[in-house]
């Protein structure tokens, strides 16, 4: 499996899982008007999926297209974050994620438009516009939810503190990555700034910056949590109990 | 003294009838001219209630409906079907949401309307209490539900009342993506593999008839028709545009490959009309009163996603008026 | 407890003014901003949004409109279709 592809993948599973956990919303939001936000966001995330995994077809050379790699791989093949799996939670424990995996994205693609490669470059250059409107509306939200109401700041507080503990997955750096130097963003280098972006916020909405907790990993290599097996259950079931169909 | 306030009063009283007699006048020289009524205009309360009650009826229908297609977004088989379905659900919320809007210019308010729709004293459309229980269903609803909305709103793009024909303009515009996703849908599935056919024959076989009952009951036992049409809020009757709905579905059924599932059907060479069996309007009423296969379903799902909201809308509220505080306490 | 209503007034393009596209519901200018955005640019409609709280438009009254507009009707020397032209003048 070549560097590159395995690269992608990462990238490309992140968007996508993210993307079938924000699509739960669309008609079960708080109101309307979120029902379209959280709408945009999802086909956001999942318009770069797409891009990602198409692109992580081509570069694996064996003709696989986003679709083979989306529905035909197993558990241990995804490689998203452990953090984009987790079950979407109450309105506040969506939000948190929101803040904690699009601020980091944000910060991944700045960093990968300048990409030597002309793919991931340009997939990043137009995915750093959408997303940096996902961190906004997280921001928007954690705010009202932190400084609203005593339930809504209690609810905000304990959306924080779960997604918490799978936050630093997202920094761990590697030897794939140092490996695609140029062509890969390591992450660690942007930890220290998505630690005080989210932190503004955080302290601003009035509620704590969760404290320094036991860290889950595992992800990038194909370890999960439990929760994404039922996921791909679902996200794969039809194509699958039709092999070799056209949709 | 008090005679003089009885004179005042009852000039007073005079003068308001008289304006509102002139203003119905013009109410109906405006429906007579075909013209548009706009949301200050003075017009009769069952103008005004008729409008209230079918907007807000077709709004709920927008919103319930994006359960039964929600419900197949997670397993849609194709990231391309996927990213065409949440914008389609998604649509339909902005749809939802234009026609509360074009509701509120009457004087109600969107939440009085959604409270009228989770206590049951308001209904939506009786298509989205059937069930969605296969991925070629969501191509069904898109042919033949899109396909019969359409028919049923294109008309009130020319209704009487300015702010619904201007919300059913933007949504027509919008859907016209909707029913050709879900022609494409079965047309994919009947070039399919056999089983993939079966799909969509079966998908056929169920939805027909709920679609064409989405044009109301035949218009000898339609209450709000003559009225409605009258004042330039209906166009054309109910089975008018059932009729039309046919003749245009049919010959896209044979492009499919797909039998409808009438022996009734029959095509008229003198008129090019085709004729086509009573659909069964014992269950329309069945499904309307409550018992389809998935009005609790629909209702309950639709009232825990409110309830679920409520301390969300709250905080906003509350940061809200937080925010205007410490904007005045600064500017004072 | 309801949630403001907000007026939505979007430019289509650059060059056009803003009109008029409808309405939505958020607790505040902020929100009712990225509302619109979502609601009401799906497809590209626009390039720049205003949002205006519906209770802070003042409204002519249907009843008035006799004496707001009516007079405006006599002044027909305001258009140019008023002027005659003597042949053979041109860009005038």
């Amino acid at each position: 499996m070549s560097d590159l592809f395995e690269y992608t993948l990462r990238l490309g599973d992140d968007a996508l899982i993210a993307a079938q956990r924000t699509a739960e919303w669309i008609a079960a939001a708080p109101q309307l008007e979120e029902d379209v936000a959280l709408g945009n966001i999802g086909l956001d995330q999942l318009g770069q999926a797409r891009s990602l995994l198409q692109y992580a077809g081509q570069v694996e050379g064996v003709g696989r297209s986003e679709d083979d790699l989306a529905y035909f791989r197993n558990e241990r093949d995804f490689r998203n974050l452990q953090l984009c799996e987790l079950p979407s939670g109450d309105f506040a424990h969506t939000i948190a994620r929101l803040l904690y995996f699009a601020t980091y994205q944000h910060l991944l693609y700045e960093e990968l438009r300048m990409s030597s490669d002309e793919t991931l470059a340009g997939v990043a250059g137009k995915a750093v516009k959408e997303v940096a409107y996902h961190v906004d509306h997280a921001t928007q939200w954690v705010l009202r939810l932190g400084d609203g109401t005593e339930e809504s700041h209690r609810r905000m507080q304990s959306g924080l503190d779960a997604m918490w503990p799978y936050t630093a997955e997202m920094f761990a750096s590697d030897d794939l990555v140092r490996r695609l130097a140029g062509i890969a963003v390591d992450p660690s280098t942007f930890a220290d700034e998505w630690s005080r972006r989210i932190t503004q916020v955080i302290d601003e909405s009035t509620c704590s910056r969760p404290e320094s907790s036991y860290q889950h990993d595992g992800g990038r290599d194909g370890r999960h949590t439990e929760h994404l097996g039922y996921l791909l259950a679902e996200l794969q079931h039809v194509a699958r109990s039709h092999p070799g169909a056209t949709w | 003294m008090s005679d003089l306030v009885t004179l005042f009063v009852g000039m007073a009283l005079w003068c308001h009838i008289w304006a509102m007699l002139a203003g119905m006048d013009s109410f109906q020289a405006t429906i007579d001219a075909d013209g548009r009524i706009e949301p200050r205009d003075a017009m009769p309360e069952g103008y005004r209630k008729t409008l209230i009650r079918q907007i807000a009826q077709h709004a709920h229908s927008e919103i319930i409906g994006m359960q039964p297609e929600a419900n197949w977004i997670s397993r849609a088989p194709s990231l391309r079907r996927k990213a065409i379905l949440m914008a389609k659900v998604q649509d339909e919320a902005g749809h939802g949401l234009y026609l509360y809007a074009a509701a509120e210019t009457l004087g109600v308010d969107r939440a009085d309307l959604l409270d009228r729709l989770h206590s049951g004293k308001q209904k939506y459309s009786s298509i989205f209490n059937y069930p969605t229980l296969t991925w070629a269903d969501i191509g069904a609803i898109g042919w033949l539900v899109d396909g019969a909305a359409i028919v049923n709103q294109v008309p009130l793009c020319r209704c009487s009342y300015g702010p619904y024909a201007r919300a059913m303009v933007r949504v027509c515009k919008e859907e016209s993506f909707h029913q050709r996703q879900g022609f494409e849908i079965l047309y994919t599935l009947c070039n399919g593999t056999p089983g993939q056919k079966a799909m969509a024959q079966d998908a056929l076989d169920r939805w027909w008839w709920p679609s064409l009952m989405m044009f109301g009951p035949p218009d000898a036992a339609s209450t709000h028709s003559e009225q409605s049409m009258a004042w330039g809020i209906k166009r054309h009757s109910n089975d008018e545009l059932r009729q039309r709905f046919v003749d245009m579905t049919v010959p896209q059924a044979d492009v499919l490959g797909l039998r409808v599932p009438d022996d009734g059907l029959l095509y008229d060479e003198e008129t090019g009309r085709y004729s086509f069996s009573e659909p069964d309007y014992e269950e329309l009423y069945q499904v309307v009163k409550g018992n389809g296969p998935c009005n609790q379903q629909r209702l309950a799902n639709r009232v825990k996603a409110h309830e679920d909201g409520a301390w969300v809308r709250e905080a906003a509220a509350a940061y809200a008026e937080k925010q205007e505080l410490k904007k005045e306490e600064s500017a004072a | 407890m309801i949630e403001p209503l907000w007026e939505v007034f979007i430019r289509s393009r650059r060059g056009l003014s803003h009109t008029h596209v409808g309405s939505l519901h958020a607790p505040d200018a902020t929100m009712a901003l990225r509302n619109a955005r979502d609601v009401y640019t799906r497809r590209q409609e626009g390039v720049s949004i205003w949002v205006v709280r519906a209770a802070d438009i003042t409204a002519s009254s249907p009843d008035e409109k006799d004496e707001f507009f009516d007079p405006a009707g006599d002044k027909v020397y305001r258009h140019p279709t008023f002027y005659q032209v003597p042949e053979g003048v041109d860009h005038l």
